[in-house]
């Protein structure tokens, strides 16, 4: 397993090839974990208030898609699931779009590709990873070097549509690097019920390609290991798939109730391996930031989240009319006189 | 012009645009090499090479997959399913991405892609091979669903499906795929999705059917004439979004409705375009509206498949109940 920061904040030599984030990285991906943990947390409590639908966690995984998003160009696709709520604000999703698609409209999904290059979130699990093959081979298509990044869980990589999106990325040497975020558990099913395989990294052996595991809740690992299979998919050598060892230190979704099926002590556990905790340390040991300024942008952010929600709570729900126009390029006849009827 | 088989026609529609659009990329299981399992894309990655059309592994889900993010990313993938029982393996992708990808964006995203498939029964093949699905489709909201039944209708609707900024399935009727020759322009054309044709004009009885049940349909109509009967034919040619406007304009004239499909008749199109009719029309009634379909039964294998499927024998026997009607 890829492991460059350990739990105590220190920083070991990486392999050979794999590149360390330079302070002013560790800095913004520090600032973007503390956003998404805190956004989480209004969102949990807007929940338990009556003013935020069912919503999905992602306490405990934000160095996942933060690593691997900052490893990223802006033009690459990125195509990620559900539970990678830091790279959309890589992105430059802005908190008050991604709060807007949870509190139930689909504005909080207009996504232009020629600003976000990516896809919006997709809910059937697993069924998102094959777009990104197709992407990479619009891109290679067209002449470009842009490369792809999906996200699944590990519970995905039992959908059948991961093993197409793999089979099919490793015959056409596709650009597209596979990100598995191992987080133990898919609901109330353990990662030892989900599969027989020793690691996820592994299966990508069959498929003729690359497979790592790294400490997902490393930002260091991720971002090496991410930044290694881009330049592989870019410069044609082909698919990497990651498997991003980590844990769902919260609830499945806001509907979920997690002490039904896991014991305490193993979040307990996990708790102690939290990506924030162990980056606070790096950013104090080389006093990058001090434990004032980090009470500062905690602070910040949990003030961010609240606007951004004011800001949603504010806006016009979608109208009557919008949930039939953006089915189709033209209304058609018989659409439009169902929306008439249905006005009258 | 020049005489071509419905299955000539589609390879001729591809090829049309593939030469006038660099975006077009046509692929599937079999499509490259072999030029597809009944010869659809012959010649195709001979002409145009292996980067516009190629074979993939064997995996319907991940080849639309595939295609909507190619279409995200600009390009107009044209893809091949060999039989519409296998599409359903694709259903996941077709149904809750292709057919969802600009509404859930507001627009911001849209997956242009076509899916290409041959359906319907009376070839004589294994299990899976003969359904009609076009129902199941046509009831995804975000789809457009075509079905030629002549060569020249082949190609103009296959390019317009290839140009459509909305996902299309496009269903072609295997069994008159070898069937029926006809003039089509060398040039390239499209015919608007959304336009069921009047093939023939009548005054007694409105006839409307599609793909393949078309040829028996031909055959009735014709029939009836040398019996003195007038029947308006029109061929629906859209599943979705279906021409409501030319069947009410032909009913409100003959007063009489027969629709005639080889999909199962329970939740088909034939109730759906019977129960607009009766919206719309009902006072232009002269009888009830009626629906000749195949049955709610599994498409047999082939030494049962006669009974499944429609003569232009049934055809006029339905019809003749029809005219003889008397309120």
């Amino acid at each position: 397993m890829l492991s460059i920061l350990d739990v105590s904040g220190t920083v070991r030599t990486p392999p050979e090839g794999f590149p360390l984030l330079s302070d002013e990285q560790a800095l913004t991906s520090y600032r973007t974990m503390i956003l998404a943990r805190a956004a989480d947390e209004w969102a949990l409590s807007l929940n338990r208030q009556g003013r935020m639908p069912t919503y999905a966690l992602n306490e405990g995984q934000e160095a996942n898609s933060v690593g691997a998003l900052m490893a990223l160009r802006s033009d690459d696709w990125f195509v990620p699931a559900f539970r990678e709520l830091g790279g959309l604000l890589m992105r430059g999703v802005t908190l008050a779009q991604y709060y807007c698609y949870w509190y139930g409209n689909e504005e909080g999904s207009r996504l232009p590709p020629d600003k976000f290059h990516m896809m919006p979130i997709a809910v059937p699990v697993g069924s998102q990873m094959v777009h990104a093959v197709g992407l990479a081979w619009a891109e290679r298509y067209k002449g470009k070097d842009r490369v792809a990044v999906t996200f699944m869980g590990e519970g995905a990589t039992s959908e059948g549509d991961f093993h197409e999106a793999c089979n099919l990325a490793g015959v056409w040497k596709a650009g597209v690097i596979f990100y598995a975020q191992n987080n133990h558990w898919a609901i109330s099913l353990p990662w030892e019920k989900q599969s027989a395989s020793r690691t996820l990294a592994e299966k990508a052996f069959a498929y003729g390609f690359e497979g790592v595991r790294v400490d997902g809740n490393d930002i260091f690992a991720v971002y090496a290991a991410v930044k290694v299979a881009a330049e592989r998919a870019r410069s044609g050598g082909g698919p990497t798939l990651i498997e991003g060892l980590t844990y769902r230190l919260g609830a499945h979704t806001t509907s979920d109730d997690p002490t039904r099926y896991r014991k305490d002590e193993e979040v307990k556990r996990w708790r102690e391996r939290d990506p924030i905790i162990r980056l606070e340390r790096y950013l104090l040991g080389r006093e990058i930031l001090t434990a004032e300024d980090m009470r500062a942008i905690r602070e910040e952010s949990l003030a961010w989240a609240r606007r951004s929600f004011e800001e949603v709570e504010q806006l016009d729900d979608p109208s009557f009319e919008d949930t039939y126009r953006y089915l189709y390029s033209d209304v058609p006849s018989i659409l439009g006189e169902q929306m008439e009827r249905r006005k009258a | 012009m020049k005489v071509l088989t419905l299955l000539e026609a589609v390879t001729d529609g591809l090829r049309t645009e593939m030469a006038a659009d660099q975006s077009v990329v046509v692929f599937g299981q079999d499509v490259g090499v072999e030029g597809g399992v009944f010869r659809a894309t012959a010649g195709l990655q001979r002409d145009f090479g292996e980067s516009r059309c190629f074979d993939t592994p064997l995996q319907e889900s991940g080849i639309v997959g595939a295609a909507i993010g190619m279409a995200v990313a600009g390009l107009k993938p044209v893809v091949e399913i060999q039989f519409t029982g296998f599409a359903l393996s694709a259903f996941n992708q077709i149904a809750n991405h292709a057919a969802r990808i600009r509404n859930r964006t507001r627009g911001a995203l849209t997956a242009p892609l076509v899916v290409r498939t041959p359906y319907g029964g009376g070839i004589r093949a294994p299990e899976h091979h003969s359904e009609s699905t076009e129902a199941l489709f046509g009831s995804v909201p975000g789809l457009k669903v075509v079905v030629p039944s002549t060569p020249h209708d082949a190609k103009g609707l296959l390019i317009a499906a290839i140009r459509d900024p909305d996902p299309v399935i496009f269903l072609e009727p295997a069994r008159a795929y070898r069937a029926v020759r006809q003039q089509v322009p060398e040039e390239s054309f499209a015919i608007q999705i959304g336009k069921a044709k009047v093939e023939a004009e009548g005054s007694e009885l409105t006839l409307v059917s599609y793909g393949a049940q078309m040829i028996e349909a031909r055959q009735a109509r014709a029939r009836l004439a040398a019996q003195g009967r007038s029947v308006e034919l029109i061929d629906l040619r859209t599943i979705y979004p279906f021409d409501a406007e030319t069947i009410i304009r032909s009913v409100r004239k003959t007063g009489r409705l027969l629709v005639v499909h080889e999909g199962p008749q329970s939740f088909g199109v034939a109730s759906e375009l019977i129960a607009t009719v009766l919206d719309k029309a009902f006072e232009s009634l002269l009888a009830p509206p009626c629906r000749l379909t195949g049955p709610d039964i599994i498409f047999p294998l082939p030494r049962a498949e006669r009974f499944y499927l429609i003569s232009a024998d049934a055809i006029i026997a339905e019809a003749g109940k029809v005219l003889a009607y008397e309120p």
